[in-house]
């Protein structure tokens, strides 16, 4: 018991984000219309990309004298997360287009 | 005066993360509407660019050092590189090969989760070990979950499902659980934890690939915006390690918004997410024989032609072999004409039509179908009755009535939409093949229905063209 409520103090700002961010999700997302799924679920999984901030941290404080496994892999982190972020906006960005288009007409 | 630097840099770094989450939280609600659709996803972009370029400024070690600048110049060209790649993809591709590239995308945030938390695993300074192990865990498997479903969906990868996969999976994930815990409590582990670091990652991978290997195509959208959802908290449980607020929130975000839309999906199946995971589906395949089900119907091109022309309503039920055949302009070619004869023209969407969540809805809009054309399930059902005729291009256990009337199917209980209620109904399918449920179809079978055989695409040029001589 005694644990849990030590675990509970060292980490309560991050729990209280997380229960927040829980309630926030599926308030935002509720009700949404089914033409709008797809670029939802899109720019949602760009919006995961946000991985690349570590990718940022962790290649930003690597050592660059030599080439090493976790030099490489922090690269291909970086890249992977990069990949995640523009491709994931852009595709939804095209998605949209198409409904705008026909809106107009 | 540089210790007052030093402490601006991280407050503003703090603070550019909170305009970030709020960038993000503002982009998706705007997101979920149609007029502010496009705003919302450039609101989320530029908080992610502004939490990249705050980091890539700001961002200090434990010892208070900021980033180096070889590896700023190391991280912006692989941050470009990476850039040029996504982005030309993303505008190259064919819109019917968009459900792969969702796929793919959400595969690389997947695999970056788990790349940083495999390296942040070996670093003294990381004190939260649990959500490590889990970033690592979920990221993989999100990873090559999606990789799997990128495959399926493209057509190199077969369904491949078998009894024990069951057990396997099972299997498989009590073992990442038992590794998980072994590495939490072992003080003196039998084997290097660095080995054991990786073994659990390349279990975790493996895991990942069983788990979609038996999912079938019907039930695609269901997983991949459950693969969504677990980039979103892999991310997230990166964001733990470096007590990073705009990853944390961004993540558990996404991953809680994946969820509510998974179960939406499920919800539109009538079946819980348990049991697409399972995988139900495919089991009792064989049809009853003491069911009498009637004689096959087929229409001519002429005939089907001039039921078309000559009428008043007709409702399109496109499925996915409208999206297989990439019959989206052709159909929408039809539906033009026969707009321009007089004919009121309707799409009927059902929910998990297609191969990943609003599928339909993209590839009609592509096609220049205009959205107010296109009818959700639950406000076409009620005219269905009063409508002429149904064309079913390609679609199949949507429009199957066994769902309302068999207790003994599979997909007995699943909403569809009930295309034999119309006046007439005329199904363009491939050949006799089930769907992905692997059950007989009803509706074929209708005294009310006439099958139009052959390639979606074809058979619509062909009607065209017909409709065209009238």
């Amino acid at each position: 018991m005694e644990q849990v409520l030590l675990y509970f103090n060292e980490y309560k700002e991050a729990i209280f984000i997380i229960i927040l961010s829980i309630f926030l999700g599926i308030e935002v997302i509720s009700n949404v219309p089914s033409v709008l799924h797809t670029p939802l679920m899109s720019g949602a999984n760009a919006i995961s990309g946000v991985i690349i901030i570590g990718g940022i941290i962790l290649l930003g404080h690597a050592d660059l004298s030599g080439f090493s496994l976790e030099l490489a892999l922090g690269i291909l982190a970086v890249l992977f997360g990069t990949l995640n972020v523009a491709g994931g906006f852009v595709v939804t960005d095209r998605m949209l287009d198409m409904f705008k288009k026909k809106k107009s007409n | 005066m540089p210790e007052n630097t030093m402490q601006y840099g991280e407050i503003i770094l703090d603070f550019s993360y909170l305009v970030a989450a709020i960038l993000f939280v503002i982009g998706l609600k705007l997101l979920s509407k149609p007029e502010s659709a496009k705003r919302g996803n450039l609101y989320a972009a530029a908080g992610m660019v502004l939490a990249m370029i705050t980091t890539l400024i700001l961002h200090k070690d434990a010892e208070g050092n900021n980033i180096a600048l070889t590896n700023v110049i190391v991280i912006v060209a692989v941050i470009t590189v990476g850039t040029v790649i996504g982005a030309v993809v993303a505008r190259r591709i064919k819109m019917t090969a968009m459900p792969q590239l969702v796929s793919f995308y959400n595969a690389t945030g997947g695999a970056a989760s788990a790349l940083v938390a495999l390296m942040e695993y070996s670093n003294p300074d990381n004190t939260s070990i649990l959500v490590t192990l889990l970033g690592l865990v979920i990221g993989s498997i999100a990873f090559s979950g999606s990789m799997i479903a990128y495959g399926k969906l493209d057509g190199w990868v077969k369904d491949w499902l078998s009894p024990l996969m069951k057990y396997i999976n099972l299997f498989m994930l009590a073992l990442v659980t038992v590794i998980v815990v072994y590495l939490m409590v072992a003080v003196n582990p039998m084997v290097s934890k660095e080995v054991l670091i990786y073994i659990l990652f390349i279990m975790a991978l493996v895991y990942g690939v069983f788990f979609v290997m038996p999912i079938g195509g019907a039930d695609m959208p269901v997983i991949i915006s459950l693969l969504n959802s677990f980039t979103g908290i892999a991310a997230a449980m990166a964001g733990f390690i470096y007590s990073n607020q705009a990853m944390i929130l961004g993540g558990i975000f996404v991953g809680a918004a994946g969820t509510i839309l998974t179960i939406l999906m499920c919800r539109a199946m009538n079946r819980s997410l348990l049991n697409v995971i399972v995988g139900a589906f495919g089991g009792g395949g064989a049809v009853k024989g003491d069911k009498e089900i009637g004689i096959i119907k087929e229409i001519s091109l002429s005939d089907a032609s001039v039921l078309l022309n000559y009428t008043q309503k007709v409702v399109i039920v496109p499925g996915y072999g409208l999206a297989a055949a990439q019959a989206q302009h052709i159909c929408s070619e039809l539906d033009k004409l026969l707009t321009d004869r007089g004919v009121e023209v309707k799409y009927a969407i059902h929910p998990v039509a297609g191969r990943m969540p609003g599928h339909m809805n993209v590839l009609l809009a592509e096609a220049d179908v205009p959205y107010e054309k296109l009818v959700e399930m639950d406000d076409i059902n009620p005219d269905m009755p009063n409508t002429d005729v149904v064309v079913v291009i390609g679609a199949n256990d949507v429009v199957n009535p066994a769902a309302l009337d068999d207790a003994s199917s599979p997909i007995y209980g699943m909403p569809i939409i009930n295309a034999h209620e119309s006046k007439n109904i005329i199904v363009m399918k491939r050949g006799m093949g089930k769907g992905y449920a692997a059950i007989e179809n009803y509706l074929f079978y209708n005294d009310k229905t006439r099958m139009l055989f052959g390639n979606a695409k074809d058979s619509l040029q062909k009607l065209v063209a017909e409709i065209k001589n009238l």
